[in-house]
């Protein structure tokens, strides 16, 4: 147990990294209605320009932003497989994040992982100060969900969630879908490869294979926050807490279990089956639905002719 | 003034699927025209509102509305001339948004969509006045999310979002089709007020022919991707359905084949 609490405050500053991220997760798959792997990759890049930026002197703000770009490139390209090409959103993910491991390693050099000193240069959020690590992943993290919050109740904001709720009705009321799912994408993008950058921080290194199976962390995240916090949480900001939360119990969930003897090697198959298991659930009640509908409509009709 | 010329459409062309849906359409309306329009299945009444609203394009021919081409762009830019109707209540409203929220996106069509923030008092207010006016009880509910609604609410309300912003056309695709009579005719009573109060030119399509009928200076009949009647002003006024029925059979040489028609009163 004394474990566990020395564990803690480190496992909610990783966290609340893959709640950045889960945040971008959320915009694409919840706003947009898109699955969009390209996550996979933006996240690595993030985390690769941040790092050969710092590393070769660069201020670290700037080098933030230039990671924050990097990513919308990304996602760029994936808008434009997806809609100018007309490939399915999945697939042009995958396309995007494919290309991103050659990509990738250019950026670092042709090396898989480039480490980066904590000593050396003032990073943001680090292991070897988790309290300053803490402090400036929650002020991310409220400064990004009040942006959105703002960004997603104005009026260009609003079409986008038209875009991602009912594109005919989009399209009526002239509103550029296209060009509405390649802005969610780079934002999105942006958002998963600041966490990159973030991430690399905190881990002292950049690495080609970080970004693997992010989307679905992502998602859990996602989803532990709706499960947890759906019920309370209904305003959009609320929600987007709910789903950074997602990403800090995730991570703490999963620190627990390994701790508990479960073999690390074994997570990604865990954090899969947790996430088929619940974007199943909601799928599996409508297939219940009907007949429970029925059920009520024939009582009803009986009760109305007695 | 609505403008098709020599307009026809295939759908999946050269393939053992290959549908004719429009062969070689003119057709005109002036402003105020309100033209209903009925046709058996697949007689291209549908694939008529799509062409000229962008939703597809033509394979030959040409739109034109108050002489501005717009064969060539796309659905969304289109949208600003036209206000639509359509025939699923889910279509025309996005159900996870709120009433006031589809409202204000209507409100934009056809104009640049700003990073300003939010709906003004005065915007809600004018909102207010008009859900008032439609009688559902909405303007209580205006923060209430559009799924919330019956079929025949949400209708009511994207008719009054085709016509926040005045169109220089309104098209009704069925869009009574999915209500239950009662509903149905709350809706296309509505239709008629909106239409009258704006002077629109409107195009609706029904299936049912005692509405064909009633509504609307001019009635257009289709069959197999062709205007086969065309008729308005007085003849349109004294027309009944037993002299439709007979008309179609006239011009097409086959019987009206659509059962919903017959049998909708």
């Amino acid at each position: 147990m004394a474990i566990f609490f020395n564990a803690l405050p480190g496992a909610v500053a990783q966290g609340l990294i893959w709640g950045i991220m889960a945040i971008g997760v959320y915009i694409t798959f919840k706003v947009l209605d898109l699955a969009d792997l390209t996550v996979d990759g933006s996240l690595a890049t993030g985390g690769a320009v941040f790092v050969m930026l710092t590393t070769n002197n660069v201020n670290i703000y700037i080098s933030l932003i230039m990671a924050f770009l990097a990513g919308c490139v990304a996602g760029f390209i994936t808008g434009v497989f997806h809609t100018a090409f007309g490939i399915p959103a999945i697939l042009a993910g995958i396309l995007t994040q494919f290309s991103l491991y050659s990509l990738n390693l250019r950026i670092m050099g042709n090396n898989s992982n480039v480490a980066i000193n904590f000593r050396k240069y003032n990073l943001l959020v680090t292991l070897s100060n988790i309290n300053k690590s803490l402090i400036v992943g929650a002020v991310l993290v409220v400064l990004i969900i009040a942006l959105l919050y703002w960004f997603f109740g104005t009026q260009f904001g609003s079409a986008i969630r038209a875009t991602g709720c009912n594109e005919a009705m989009a399209r009526a009321n002239g509103i550029n879908t296209n060009r509405n799912k390649v802005f969610g994408l780079v934002l999105s993008n942006g958002i998963v490869a600041l966490a990159g950058a973030l991430d690399a921080q905190y881990q002292g290194s950049s690495d080609i294979n970080r970004g693997r199976g992010a989307i679905v962390i992502g998602l859990a995240a996602v989803i532990i926050g709706e499960v947890i916090f759906g019920k309370i949480f209904k305003n959009f900001a609320l929600r987007l807490v709910g789903v950074t939360l997602g990403g800090v119990i995730y991570y703490i969930v999963q620190t627990v279990v390994i701790q508990i003897g479960l073999n690390p090697n074994d997570l990604k198959l865990f954090s899969a089956l947790f996430v088929a298991i619940f974007l199943g659930l909601p799928y599996w009640k409508s297939q219940l639905k009907p007949s429970a509908k029925k059920q009520a409509k024939k009582n009803g009709e009986v009760g109305a002719n007695a | 003034m609505l403008e098709i010329k020599n307009v026809s459409k295939t759908f999946n062309s050269g393939t053992v699927n290959e549908k004719k849906a429009l062969s070689d359409i003119n057709l005109t309306l002036n402003d105020g025209d309100f033209v209903t329009v009925i046709g058996g299945n697949g007689a291209g009444k549908s694939t008529v509102m799509n062409i000229i609203t962008g939703v597809y394009s033509v394979d030959c021919g040409s739109i034109s509305i108050d002489g501005i081409d717009v064969t060539a762009m796309p659905e969304y830019k289109r949208a600003k001339y036209f206000g639509r109707v359509f025939q699923d209540p889910m279509t025309g409203t996005a159900a996870t948004m709120e009433i006031v929220e589809n409202l204000a996106i209507a409100k934009k069509r056809g104009q640049r969509r700003t990073l300003k923030y939010g709906i003004s008092k005065k915007e809600r207010e004018e909102y207010r006045e008009l859900l008032k006016k439609l009688d559902l009880g909405l303007e209580d509910r205006l923060t209430s999310k559009v799924g919330l609604l019956s079929g025949g609410q949400r209708q009511a309300l994207t008719l009054l979002m085709a016509t926040l912003q005045k169109p220089k056309m309104l098209l009704l695709d069925e869009h009574t089709a999915a209500l239950d009579p009662k509903t149905a005719a709350k809706v296309l009573s509505l239709s008629d007020s909106l239409i009258k109060e704006n002077n629109l030119m409107t195009m609706m399509v029904t299936h049912n022919m005692h509405d064909a009928i009633a509504y609307g200076n001019r009635l257009i009949m289709m069959n197999e991707g062709r205007i086969i009647l065309d008729i308005s002003g007085e003849e349109k006024k004294n027309l009944t359905v037993e002299m439709l029925l007979h008309k179609f059979e006239e011009v097409s040489g086959s019987e009206f084949v659509s059962d919903r028609a017959l049998l909708s009163k």
